[in-house]
């Protein structure tokens, strides 16, 4: 077979390392767009994953602190932006049904009671994982009103395909700021 | 074969038997979560994901990857394999494992999905399979460096052969990245199981799964790509384009493909952005071996074609012998990694992967690449030595070429329509969806038109194995049984060191290990760690509830 058609020698060495070289280039040129490119979109549009690096005991998560229940659903900041609390939990989302305010500064603060979860609102950007002993912080500004889907995307037991919530993005007048900073949507 | 015909041909159907069962899962869960029935049978939905996935992640591939690799042993270097007791050792251990780790979850006891999220515990015996699978496996790894050690010193300054060169990168490559699933068995799963503890460190699990779960891609690619390099180029007609290309390859995809494994956890809380956002260059860096084995292996062939008389710049193209199954599997396998692998530059992309991540997207990019692109070539792979191993002819090339096109358009069926589901943001493993809903019914004929893949991967499946089968019952036959490689056009006469070995590449692993999960996991000394309590999963343990 081979050894019939072609013999060595009948393709110098030197016109493969030409050829060689000369893809070696497209391959790092190719390399260095795709780099430049996440690049660029992080440094110019903040389009980074959330990583905040925060933990937090889930045990405790329901008796005190921050994801008590009277403290989840959105709460309007004397700045004028939103924080979002959310504890996800087999199967369920508390709250699930979210109401966020548009065109505004969205902070979403998850925390897993159990196992692991993960959240996506789809039709955006917000996608991230819900890992117990941490939280998860997505910033977002929703520019659309109208209601979105939200599932939980990563397997969590024998009930996964049960967890699902919903987001609503209103009109910014049905999101008062309380001076009190209790009030929650 | 130098005698290791039974060991190999025992891997190969170690690999094979379970085959058939293994996909029709696989077609049981597209059809369940599609409207066409409706099953709503969660229990038995992820008991069959977690066995499709385990079989397909940790057996199937490693069992190719062992015997593969016992064959461009013996037949490259052309010596009985060195410690062929160990290696039967090592293949009862993974046979064994394989066993234990499947039967409970058959059972449905352990549900965990292949990927074991902790804090989600399974069965006992399926950890017990898995670790044994991976010993296994090493003593694999073993085997393979004894031999190439042996040979070096037999033959001072020799080029290794590539396909021993390249299947050797392979079984490092594994040792090395199947450390990171390791340690987080003997970290937190095992103290649990043994009672030393009650929970578990779910964010430490995640970031440890995270080197093994691209690593083992590659583990999974390489005897693709060792067929690539050796095999497709002999098929054509030709010879291989460039043999210090092939090394350079195999050893960027040895050096870069550990480093780069928090691409899967971008969502993450438990990692900060620098280290994600490294991870992320290092993945650049991993589209560079294939942007090079894509060249060499098209001039490799369009070498074969203009010897073979094909003119002009496309002409070479219809001159291959397109008859030959290694050349059809290797063009349609080219084709599903360009499709794949442009998925895959999306994935990888720091910020871009918030739109994709965790939906039906990532399900059809990682079945395109590696039941599309790699599975056919490991098909290609069975075809090509199956004669060898048996002396006989092929039962029938025509039913392999039939076999390689239906796996091919089935897989298409089955993964652009979950591409688009994904963009439309269905997330994945799910045992059903309220196609009721307006928000979800636009995707339900998507799902219906996916779902008609399965079957046609369902039948690619039998006309293998038949074909298999059929070739071993054939009456004895005359066949040479050495397998025997692609020459270089120009065959290397010296090799410098680095290019012959992997002393210095190891050490070079070792750094970029500590540098990219070091960083990561120290990080994690700095602030106060919360374990949360682990939670069994099985079937069993919701009746009992």
């Amino acid at each position: 077979m081979s050894e019939d058609l072609l013999r060595t020698g009948d393709l110098p060495e030197e016109e493969i390392s030409r050829a060689e070289n000369r893809w070696v280039l497209v391959v790092c040129a190719i390399t260095v767009l795709i780099v430049v490119t996440f690049t660029v979109s992080i440094a110019f549009f903040r389009d980074a994953p959330p990583s905040s690096l925060e933990s937090i005991s889930s045990d405790e998560i329901h008796r005190s602190g921050e994801f008590v229940e009277s403290n989840l659903g959105t709460a309007m900041q004397l700045d004028g932006s939103a924080v979002v609390r959310l504890v996800l939990q087999q199967f369920s989302f508390s709250p699930s049904v979210i109401k966020v305010p548009v065109n505004t500064p969205v902070t979403i603060r998850a925390v897993s009671a159990d196992v692991v979860h993960g959240f996506l609102v789809i039709g955006t950007n917000v996608n991230a994982m819900v890992v117990p002993g941490y939280i998860t912080t997505v910033r977002v500004q929703f520019s659309h009103p109208g209601e979105y889907t939200v599932p939980c995307h990563e397997f969590c037991g024998i009930g996964h395909q049960d967890m699902w919530a919903k987001l609503i993005v209103g009109s910014k007048a049905d999101f008062p700021v309380d001076p009190t900073g209790k009030q929650r949507f | 074969m130098y005698r290791s015909e039974r060991l190999v041909l025992c891997h190969f159907w170690a690999a094979f038997a379970a085959f058939v069962p293994a996909i029709c899962l696989g077609v049981f869960q597209m059809v369940a979560r599609s409207p066409w029935l409706e099953v709503r049978d969660p229990k038995m939905y992820y008991s069959s994901v977690t066995a499709h996935g385990s079989f397909f992640g940790y057996m199937f591939p490693t069992f190719v990857a062992m015997g593969f690799g016992y064959a461009a042993c013996a037949n490259a270097l052309a010596q009985r394999i060195v410690g062929q007791g160990f290696a039967w050792l090592g293949f009862a251990m993974a046979v064994v494992g394989s066993l234990a780790a499947l039967i409970p979850e058959l059972l449905g006891k352990s549900a965990t999905l292949y990927t074991f999220y902790l804090p989600l515990m399974g069965n006992t015996w399926y950890y017990v399979g898995l670790i044994l699978v991976v010993l296994g496996s090493w003593v694999w790894v073993a085997v393979m460096l004894a031999n190439l050690t042996v040979w070096k010193v037999r033959h001072r300054n020799a080029p290794v052969p590539l396909a021993m060169f390249a299947s050797c990168a392979g079984a490092l490559l594994w040792f090395w990245t199947s450390l990171g699933v390791t340690i987080e068995l003997l970290s937190s799963v095992v103290p649990y199981l043994l009672g030393w503890t009650a929970t578990v460190n779910a964010g430490l699990g995640r970031i440890l799964f995270s080197w093994t779960l691209h690593g083992i891609v590659y583990f999974w690619l390489i005897p693709s790509y060792v067929a690539f390099y050796t095999l497709v180029p002999k098929e054509a007609d030709s010879r291989l384009y460039s043999d210090t290309m092939g090394r350079i390859a195999f050893i960027l995809f040895l050096v870069f493909s550990m480093p780069v494994g928090m691409h899967h956890i971008f969502g993450d809380p438990e990692v900060a952005g620098g280290p994600k956002f490294m991870h992320a260059l290092f993945t650049a860096l991993v589209a560079v071996p294939t942007f090079l084995t894509v060249f060499s292996i098209c001039a490799s062939l369009e070498t074969g074609g203009r010897l073979r008389g094909g003119k002009g710049l496309f002409g070479w193209i219809g001159a291959l012998p397109w008859d030959r199954p290694m050349i059809l599997a290797c063009g349609l396998s080219l084709i599903m990694l360009g499709l794949g692998g442009a998925g895959g530059l999306i994935n990888m992309s720091y910020g871009l992967d918030a739109t994709i991540h965790n939906t039906q997207w990532v399900t059809a990019h990682f079945h395109l690449i590696y039941g599309g692109a790699i599975v056919i070539m490991y098909f290609a792979i069975a075809y090509e030595i199956w004669p060898h191993l048996t002396g006989k002819q092929l039962f029938s090339v025509r039913m392999a070429r039939w076999q390689l096109w239906f796996w091919f358009v089935g897989l298409m069926v089955t993964t652009i329509p979950w591409h688009i589901v994904g963009l439309m943001g269905q997330p994945r493993r799910m045992a059903f969806y309220d196609y009721h809903d307006p928000a979800i019914a636009p995707q339900a004929p998507f799902v219906v038109i996916s779902s008609i893949g399965g079957f046609i991967i369902l039948l690619s499946s039998i006309l293998l194995v038949i074909n298999l089968l059929a070739t071993q019952l054939q009456p004895k036959g005359e066949l040479e049984h050495r397998l025997r490689f692609a020459l270089a056009v120009n065959p290397p006469i010296r090799v410098p060191r680095v290019l012959n070995g992997f002393a210095f590449w190891n050490v070079l692993i070792l750094i970029l290990l500590v540098v990219n999960y070091g960083l990561p996991l120290s990080q994690l000394l700095f602030f106060k760690q919360h374990t949360t309590p682990a939670f069994p999963i099985g079937v069993t343990q919701y009746q009992e509830k």
